[in-house]
């Protein structure tokens, strides 16, 4: 079987009820070690003492609500050029997801600041493009929420994760082009990681886990908007049936 | 284990952030129910997709 079948809904929900289990489990088995490392084995920073530990949740949650929007983005790309009958659900059930990651980065990310800084907010750039990132979030969900049909919902809402993914690179380097209270990166980096590998692994760990997190939960999501657009389809079907003439049925993607 | 004088901001972090993926996990749970409720509702109606293609044939 080619790759291109699990574009078939009814095959991508076997996909996903055999890939799930695994999925959750080494998901937990990635959290119990990237924690056990967090709190019992890497060391406190010698600057920031034990408020380093926010970091193993506020850096994995940032690079989540970007990796998030870049699903979201591939998938708009498939909904607009290809019509990919998973794209348009791809994308509508990975915006809650990312939504949460932006507001669990930038929740932590103030934690961390108040000790760290002496503030919880400055309007810098980096702190105010990832509050632009989770306004765009909240701002997909509503627009697929205020049409009825998901076909065109899909179209528009493809259309505007496209033009917000020039957020993306403003949010990566808005520590190098901009002065910024936010330190510049010191793990994605052309020169190699600036952190010691004791507190350097059990980030990457975590963020292994945070990763695994999101695509179990966009699973589940997506095999939800799948069952959702059945349900459509069929209550559609059923009242064009008792009233000949007054439901128009719309194929629907995905269904 | 002892997380010192800014114990409270790590506490609450991981707080939030615990908190955030319950309700995420709780999500996507009760709107799985709610489908299969739906699905279910709809066949016990004798509307259901094995019945349409079943038709189609």
């Amino acid at each position: 079987m080619a790759f291109w079948d699990y574009a078939n809904p009814t095959r991508f929900l076997r996909l996903v009820q055999v890939v799930l289990p695994w999925l959750i489990g080494f998901c937990v088995l990635a959290f119990a070690a990237g924690l056990y490392m967090a709190f019992f084995t890497a060391p406190e920073d010698y600057q920031q003492g034990n408020t380093v530990r926010i970091m193993y949740i506020h850096v994995p949650a940032a690079w989540l609500c970007m990796m998030c929007y870049t699903v979201m983005s591939i998938s708009s790309i498939g909904t607009l050029v290809w019509k990919h009958p998973l794209a348009d659900v791809s994308a509508k059930s990975a915006a809650p997801i990312g939504a949460a990651f932006t507001f669990m980065a930038l929740v932590t990310g103030s934690l961390w600041g108040k000790p760290m800084w002496g503030t919880y907010w400055v309007w810098d750039a980096r702190l105010t493009s990832v509050l632009v990132l989770l306004i765009m979030y909240l701002g997909l969900m509503t627009l697929w929420r205020t049409m009825d049909d998901p076909i065109k919902a899909g179209k528009s809402a493809a259309i505007l994760t496209l033009v917000g993914a020039l957020n993306l690179p403003i949010i990566k380097f808005s520590v190098d082009w901009w002065n910024t209270l936010h330190q510049p990166a010191s793990v994605v980096r052309m020169d190699g990681p600036t952190i010691h590998a004791d507190i350097l692994w059990p980030l990457l760990i975590m963020a292994v886990a945070f990763t695994l997190l999101f695509f179990v939960l966009h699973l589940m999501a997506m095999r939800n908007e799948i069952l959702r657009r059945r349900v459509r389809a069929l209550r559609m079907r059923a009242a064009s049936v008792s009233r000949p003439g007054t439901a128009a049925a719309t194929a629907q993607p995905a269904e | 284990m002892e997380l010192g004088t800014h114990a409270g901001f790590i506490i609450a972090s991981y707080a939030l952030c615990i908190l955030t993926v319950l309700v995420l996990v709780a999500w996507v749970r009760i709107d799985k129910a709610n489908q299969e409720r739906a699905l279910k509702e709809l066949a016990e109606q004798g509307i259901s997709r094995a019945r349409r293609e079943h038709e189609s044939r």
